[in-house]
């Protein structure tokens, strides 16, 4: 098992001739809480989907867990199985129950059993606190439970790594806190994660490491104290003044 | 046009046949008379034969549509060059001529190949049916399987599933309830262009009807009928898809 969950190495991606990720270089250790802000465009989204391959990098090296990521698709199947993605919509499947949503993944890509698979579903979706919604559609719930059902979803293939790409940001403000609340808990088991956010209260509390990107380039990292505190570049002030003020 | 409105065309077509009694001669066709029913039961008899080749051809062009339309979802350009080659070529094909190389053509082939595969009318209709409609099938699950957001496949893999295990359990599932309405329509498409298969002998209901007006010459009356034949049968399909419509619809609301 390798000490650095996650490694990125000069890291760049472009959209055309669009050069969305500049130079990346990134490194989380196991148990680390990042918190990646920025405003929006600056490439945040697209350095986490990047590290279970939903985009292609173009040039440096994304090591997950010391397994590179290349074309190889044995690689790409063993980090995607170590590493769970919560969405900013959700993406729960509209046409299973709660319980299939959970289910799906760990029976056809983990061999589990149907019953077992029940019970680890079950296990999680207490764990998330809406066991009692287990039958339901997706649709019938609301934003905050859909997101904590996501959330349980990922949890169900027991990954290594949690990404969250912007989580709260489709969310109706009273429902963002129940969602937050998980994460914080989830941060508090030790589970490693990455977390696009907002949120400033909660990467104050949880987070280990800060990073502002802006324009594809990641301006500015570092523990949260002086992060937000003293942050150097006139960007990243200017940035959390912003989102401070409210 | 609603299925009730069809006993009053029937009366006034039969009405104004009465009115002008002239040029219509029923008798061809007067089920009160020993030969008029005999000749009823000799078209409608046709009818098992048309809804037959449809099923079947509907069944393989659903098939092949499905494998038509899956390179066209690829992310390799090849893949999607062979789906439009596929799809422009067949739909610019009429039927009629496709159904002539197919009958008559395609054993040709089989038996230069060593292949002893005949083709009776009722394959060849099959077959050129098939292929001329999954042209189109191809396009309606492209688009549906489009229509269902990529969110949908990324949540997939990030749950580990391949890319098979995606379409199976995740895509195709939702993109079924879009997918299924215009496939039933595409059914009534299929049902109208089997009339096709008479030429080549097949006997169903146009075959029939053609046979009658040559021993009979009584077209006017006999191609009438025909027609209502093909009204009844396609209004009992639309029928069909307009449940089907309310039904996924109230499906996709839930």
């Amino acid at each position: 098992m390798a000490e650095n969950k996650i490694e990125m190495i000069g890291v760049n991606k472009w959209f055309g001739d669009f050069h969305v990720l500049k130079d990346i270089n990134l490194t989380v250790k196991s148990g680390d809480r990042v918190v990646i802000c920025g405003p929006s465009g600056s490439g945040k989204s697209t350095v986490v989907r990047c590290i279970n391959r939903l985009e292609e990098h173009q040039s440096g090296v994304i090591r997950v867990d010391g397994v590179e990521l290349t074309n190889d698709k044995a690689a790409i199947a063993t980090i995607r199985s170590e590493v769970g993605m919560v969405f900013q919509q959700f993406n729960l499947f509209p046409h299973l129950s709660v319980l299939d949503n959970l289910i799906l993944g760990p029976m056809k890509a983990r061999g589990l059993s149907r019953a077992q698979a029940t019970d680890r579903a079950m296990h999680y979706l207490e764990r998330v606190r809406i066991p009692e919604q287990a039958d339901k559609r997706p649709a019938q719930l609301s934003g905050g439970q859909q997101q904590r059902v996501a959330i349980a979803r990922s949890l169900t293939m027991e990954p290594k790594v949690m990404l969250f790409d912007e989580p709260t940001s489709a969310l109706d403000p009273e429902m963002i806190s129940e969602v937050l609340d998980v994460m914080v808990s989830l941060a508090q088991d030790g589970m490693t994660m990455i977390v696009v956010t907002h949120e400033m209260g909660f990467a104050r509390k949880v987070a280990d490491q800060m990073i502002f990107m802006d324009g594809g380039e990641i301006v500015e990292s570092g523990p949260p104290e002086p992060f937000f505190t003293a942050p150097k570049s006139g960007r990243c002030q200017k940035f959390l003044s912003q989102i401070l003020q409210h | 046009m609603p299925v009730k409105n069809l006993p009053a065309l029937l009366a006034f077509l039969l009405l104004s046949g009465c009115a002008s009694s002239d040029i219509w001669g029923w008798y061809v066709i007067d089920p009160t008379t020993k030969s008029g029913w005999i000749n009823i039961k000799f078209l409608i008899n046709g009818m098992g034969n048309t809804i037959l080749i449809s099923l079947i051809a509907a069944a393989f062009s659903i098939a092949i549509g499905l494998l038509v339309a899956l390179p066209a979802l690829s992310h390799r350009r090849w893949l999607r060059i062979i789906n439009r080659i596929y799809v422009e070529f067949v739909r610019s094909i009429p039927l009629l001529p496709m159904l002539f190389w197919v009958f008559y053509g395609l054993p040709i082939i089989f038996k230069s190949m060593g292949l002893n595969i005949p083709i009776d009318p009722f394959w060849g209709a099959v077959i050129t049916l098939a292929l001329s409609d999954s042209a189109f099938t191809a396009e309606i699950y492209r688009s549906g399987i489009q229509s269902i957001a990529r969110g949908q496949t990324e949540a997939a893999q990030t749950v580990g599933l391949s890319y098979t295990q995606t379409m199976r359990y995740v895509i195709l599932p939702q993109a079924i309830r879009r997918i299924l309405p215009p496939l039933a329509n595409q059914f009534i498409y299929i049902v109208k262009m089997s009339a096709f298969a008479s030429v080549i002998g097949m006997q169903e209901l146009t075959r029939r009807a053609n046979e009658l007006v040559v021993s009979e010459y009584r077209p006017l009356e006999l191609y009438t009928f025909l027609i209502l034949e093909y009204l009844v049968l396609v209004l009992i399909i639309s029928a069909g898809v307009r449940w089907l419509e309310r039904r996924m619809g109230a499906d996709e609301r839930n």
